[in-house]
């Protein structure tokens, strides 16, 4: 089995956030960035049909040079190739098409990525790509099994969860609990150095078309302040949300 | 050339998202000078929808669409997409929505808008309003596309009542088996439970409530409230709480009126994840609490005794208030 990760490329998430450029650029002074949480879920579970089912696992990202130490620690923790391809997207239908060529290259069964990116919170390239591709989609993926040309995966749903099966090639969009936080892999000096050696290809774009356009940036109006009340006086804090915020 | 919306139901009743959805349409058709049209599956009466300003209903009624599928739904919307000749598609952001949405987006070649907060700026060209790095920063967007999707965030606009008939038609889409390729085998769901994406009210505790054990007095204030229950990202990685309760950056997102959080001192993940919350009331027994700079109504105390006396004071105010 061929795996696919798509690895994206964002601010750690106790990152301040702010803009440059008269707010239509983010600000990446001081900002740490790390694979996409919901990206690692995936990469683990990757990890696993490595292991246990000797699938290899390849991982790409569509981003520029900057990117590059992002996908040396994916390669770290395990994947046995990665693939840069080199251009600054700037729409998630643009992205989706450039991996698309990618995974049609590469002829991957299985592509997983996460349910959204914690930086612009589209949540749509998997759904995207799967249909550009005509492959079967899961996302809020919770759980993944693979069985010859057979996935039963487990989708969160509002309220509970619901079981799928669905034949080979599949696009699963990860999240939490697809692996469990504590299963997360921290790279050891080996898999670092190893994975200095390992290949990182670069492909030029094939000028995708976008569809929508990121025109500028605001940040929330600040909070006002908090209003205290005293323990021993629940009444004010009842007649409060009641009167004043009209909550219940 | 109308406005579309996907009106979604649960147990033969429509879902109070789409009501806003269709309310936000409402809107969005005046701006453009059109009408809206919804779409229901296996709706049994749609009348009611006319009260949120939908003046047709396409009625799709097909029993291999009465367990959601998302290919097959987006193939469903598509062609009442193409029947209607609509150039605007506006769907909420519930787990199925979020599903179908990138599928519709590819094959009506629409550009998408997820996570919007408000009416477009303006609909020549078209730009939104959207939540972006989890909610600590807005994006304006750009639809740049004929026909365009929006993806609206709940209770970002509120439900708004007119007073519009709505005219129901069958609609009959072909679908292929190709559709149904990824089977739906099995649904979990429990069905008495207030959902963290449905909830007016959500409960929330932490790590100061010291042990799972503890959370009695959470479903309690929950169960008075009708409010969903949630936690933050320690109790659910300790096993405490299931991970569909966690609630921030890497959880789920938390929308509704009111967020009372307990034992939680609001780590910048948690507190990106609730900032659409519009009322937040804080108990944590440390006045340092970060938590503290970003709600609305704070106690400072021991949650073991203040949960125990505000339950018993909500029961009285219910009461009256019933």
């Amino acid at each position: 089995m061929k795996i696919l990760v798509c690895i994206s490329h964002v601010p750690d998430t106790t990152s301040k956030i702010n803009f440059t450029e008269g707010d239509v650029k983010f600000d990446i002074n001081g900002v740490q960035f790390v694979i996409n949480p919901n990206d690692e879920f995936g990469l683990t579970r990757a990890m696993w049909f490595k292991e246990k089912q000797g699938a290899t696992v390849d991982i790409i990202n569509v981003g520029g040079p900057e990117t590059e130490p992002t996908l040396r620690k994916a390669l770290a923790i395990g994947a046995d190739s990665a693939i840069r391809i080199n251009m600054t997207p700037t729409d998630s239908f643009q992205v989706a098409k450039e991996l698309s060529g990618a995974v049609k290259d590469g002829d991957y069964d299985l592509v997983i990525a996460g349910r959204e990116s914690i930086d612009y919170n589209g949540g749509m390239v998997p759904g995207m790509l799967a249909t550009i591709l005509g492959a079967n989609f899961v996302t809020n993926c919770i759980g993944l099994e693979i069985e010859g040309d057979k996935a039963t995966a487990i989708r969160e749903i509002d309220g509970g969860k619901e079981t799928l099966t669905a034949a080979l090639p599949l696009v699963i969009a990860g999240q939490k609990g697809l692996v469990e936080e504590s299963d997360l892999k921290i790279p050891n000096m080996r898999g670092i150095m190893q994975a200095r050696k390992k290949p990182l290809k670069v492909v030029e774009p094939s000028q995708s078309e976008t569809r929508t356009e990121a025109v500028k940036f605001e940040k929330p109006a600040p909070k006002g302040e908090v209003k205290m009340i005293d323990p021993d006086n629940l009444d004010e804090l009842i007649d409060l949300l009641h009167n004043e915020a009209k909550a219940i | 050339m109308s406005v579309l919306v996907y009106i979604e139901s649960e147990e033969g009743k429509f879902k109070k998202a789409s009501f806003e959805v269709a309310s936000y349409a409402k809107e969005v058709a005046g701006m453009m000078d059109t009408s809206v049209t919804g779409v229901t599956f296996n709706a049994p009466d749609t009348a009611e929808l006319g009260t949120y300003g939908i003046e047709k209903v396409l009625n799709i009624k097909n029993e291999k669409l009465n367990k959601f599928n998302a290919e097959a739904y987006a193939d469903a919307l598509k062609q009442a997409a193409e029947k209607e000749s609509s150039k605007v598609i506006v769907l909420s952001q519930s787990a199925n929505s979020r599903y179908l949405a990138p599928a519709l987006a590819v094959q009506l070649e629409a550009g998408y808008a997820s996570n919007v907060v408000a009416l477009p700026e303006s609909t020549e060209p078209f730009t939104v309003k959207r939540n972006a790095f989890t909610m600590k920063a807005f994006n304006i967007t750009k639809i740049t596309t004929d026909v365009k999707i929006i993806g609206l965030a709940k209770n970002a606009f509120g439900v708004k009542e007119h007073q519009a008939e709505a005219t129901a038609e069958e609609f009959s889409p072909v679908l292929s088996d190709e559709d149904f390729s990824v089977n739906v085998e099995s649904v979990d769901k429990a069905t008495n439970k207030v959902t963290i994406a449905d909830a007016e009210i959500v409960v929330s505790g932490g790590r100061g409530l010291k042990g799972p054990e503890n959370w009695e007095m959470i479903e309690e204030m929950a169960e008075i409230l009708g409010a969903a229950t949630a936690c933050s990202k320690p109790v659910s990685d300790m096993g405490w709480r299931p991970h569909s309760e966690h609630v921030g950056q890497t959880g789920k997102p938390v929308a509704s009126n009111l967020y009372i959080a307990v034992g939680i001192s609001g780590a910048i993940q948690h507190l990106a994840g609730i900032n659409a919350a519009k009322t937040k009331v804080v108990i944590n027994n440390d006045p340092e609490a970060p938590f503290y700079k970003a709600a609305d109504y704070g106690i400072v105390g021991d949650a073991f005794e203040i949960v125990p006396k505000l339950n018993e004071k909500l029961k009285e105010f219910k009461a009256k208030n019933a």
